[in-house]
């Protein structure tokens, strides 16, 4: 399986990268490669031109700036697992990326390329709909940030506008009186989720202030599960709520019936992960 | 298309080779470098066959492109044996019978050499997630982690 013919571009700099995506007509820019070479090879995309940005310094790295963490859009999966800052910070983004692919993928594949690319089965724009993150882009005219939560349109199919380029995830340190938790339920290592869901709690003593329940590959795209959100938000969050909760995630699901499952089970199945992260989330925002 | 120049050091040698962009990094090492331990299994990024050891990195060679592998430090199997003799993952896959039908063998030893600098004293649930891109229909696993467990120690005495 050999990729149709194109041309290879190195972008220096996010200012060449978004000069040359305007000056080759249908490009696009290759990140980790682990999505969009597997698709060239099947010649399910044949772009002509590849706009290499794996050196450009600035895409790269961790920082936290006061109660933010800025993360890089080229920053790899292995790179998230290992971060201090995340450790530390926003354990549920290092949960999520121990659970993305194996060690080999994990050391090509970025967190912007998983958040634009558009698989319903990436696990990422769910993890940054949990976390309310925000989004930073660079276009022809300039920066913009846009929050994740309207970002995901459909299956490969988001507001990333034409010549534009992730620059940054932003997401909230976490703190005291939040909790984070994730399950993801996959056939085998290195599957993509049957279902998963990363859930955010606030609590304000036993009462949920708020709560983001997020869904991966029960839908065209990442969803919130906002019903049952509903249910729980203002709420001191029992067994029973949680399960009136679970009954929500099912309604709000649609999944693609394939090998991994029908509609029912996935369905099902998403409402059981919901459920798991919410109760971690909960145990860990009562410390 | 124009073929591109690519350099790079391959188990310690410099080599030059010329090649078009779409080109991925296993066809460049088996068939331009005639380096036929580095093995094509699924050719879909799963199966770790093709798993070489990219700038201090284990990377699937059939989804990287040669021209990404400008100016790295490549190592393949055939990089691990010295004038000493195997490798003590080569030694340990032997000894613990790590193999049977051999496929995945390449990709497997090279994996190990990495993740054993990466994690070198490694428990039993460790090396099944660090080995978990690396697929076998043969041996279920049990002998693999076994050679591992085995190498870390050799490796962690010497
Ligand atoms: C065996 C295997 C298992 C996998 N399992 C999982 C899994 O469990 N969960 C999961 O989430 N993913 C999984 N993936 C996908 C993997 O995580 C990809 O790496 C990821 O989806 C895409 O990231 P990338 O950096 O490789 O992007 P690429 O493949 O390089 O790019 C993907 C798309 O995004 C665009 N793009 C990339 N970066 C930017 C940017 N900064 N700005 C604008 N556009 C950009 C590209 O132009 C392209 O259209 C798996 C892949 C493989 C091969
Ligand atoms: S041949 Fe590359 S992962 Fe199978
Ligand atoms: S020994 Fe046959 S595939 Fe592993």
């Amino acid at each position: 399986m050999i990729p149709a013919q194109f041309e290879y571009h190195k972008a220096t700099s996010i200012q060449d990268a978004i000069a040359q995506l305007g000056a080759h007509e249908e490009s696009k820019l290759l990140a980790g490669g682990h999505s969009l070479l597997p698709m060239m090879k099947l010649r399910f995309a044949e772009p002509p031109h590849l706009i290499d940005i794996n050196g450009i310094e600035e895409l790269r790295g961790i920082r936290l700036d006061g109660d933010t963490i800025c993360i890089g859009a080229m920053t790899t999966e292995n790179e998230l697992i290992q971060s201090e800052i995340l450790q530390q910070h926003c354990p549920l983004l290092v949960e999520a990326a121990r659970l993305v692919a194996d060690p080999q993928v994990r050391n090509r594949g970025t967190i912007g390329g998983d958040v634009v690319h558009g698989d319903p089965g990436n696990d990422h724009p769910a993890v940054m709909l949990a976390l309310d993150a925000t989004l930073v882009l660079h276009g022809p005219d300039g920066e913009r940030q846009t929050p994740a939560n309207g970002f995901f349109l459909g299956t490969y199919w988001n507001d990333l506008q034409e010549h534009e380029i992730l620059v940054e995830l932003r997401v909230p340190v976490i703190k005291k009186g939040v909790g984070h938790g994730y399950h993801k339920l996959k056939r085998k290592t290195g599957d993509y989720a049957v279902a998963a869901s990363p859930v955010v709690v606030e609590l304000d003593g036993d009462v949920c202030r708020d709560i983001r329940i997020a869904l991966t590959n029960v839908a065209p795209m990442a969803i919130r599960a906002e019903a049952a959100e509903a249910i729980l938000r203002g709420k001191a969050i029992d067994e029973a709520l949680i399960d009136q909760a679970a009954r929500e995630v099912v309604a709000a699901c649609e999944p693609a019936e394939d090998l991994r499952g029908d509609a029912l089970y996935k369905s099902n199945m998403a409402a059981e992960m919901a459920r798991r992260s919410i109760r971690a989330a909960l145990q860990q925002a009562r410390g | 298309m124009t073929k591109q120049h690519v350099a790079f050091k391959l188990n310690g040698k410099q080599v030059d080779v010329l090649v078009e962009p779409r080109e991925l990094l296993v066809h460049t090492i088996r068939e331009s470098l005639s380096l036929t331990g580095t093995h094509i299994g699924c050719e879909s990024s799963h199966c770790g066959a093709c798993t070489v050891d990219l700038d201090g990195k284990s990377v699937k060679s059939c989804t990287v492109l040669a021209v990404q592998a400008n100016g790295s430090e490549l190592k393949t199997v055939e990089g691990l044996a010295d004038a000493e003799g195997l490798h003590a993952v080569q030694q340990a896959f032997i000894e613990e019978h790590g193999l049977q039908c051999g496929f995945c063998t390449p990709g497997m030893l090279i994996r190990a050499y990495r993740f054993l600098q990466e994690n070198p004293n490694p428990t039993e649930e460790e090396i099944r997630w660090g080995m978990s891109g690396n697929l076998c229909r043969c041996t279920g696993y049990q002998n693999i982690v076994k050679a591992v467990q085995s190498a870390a120690q050799t490796l962690q005495k010497a």
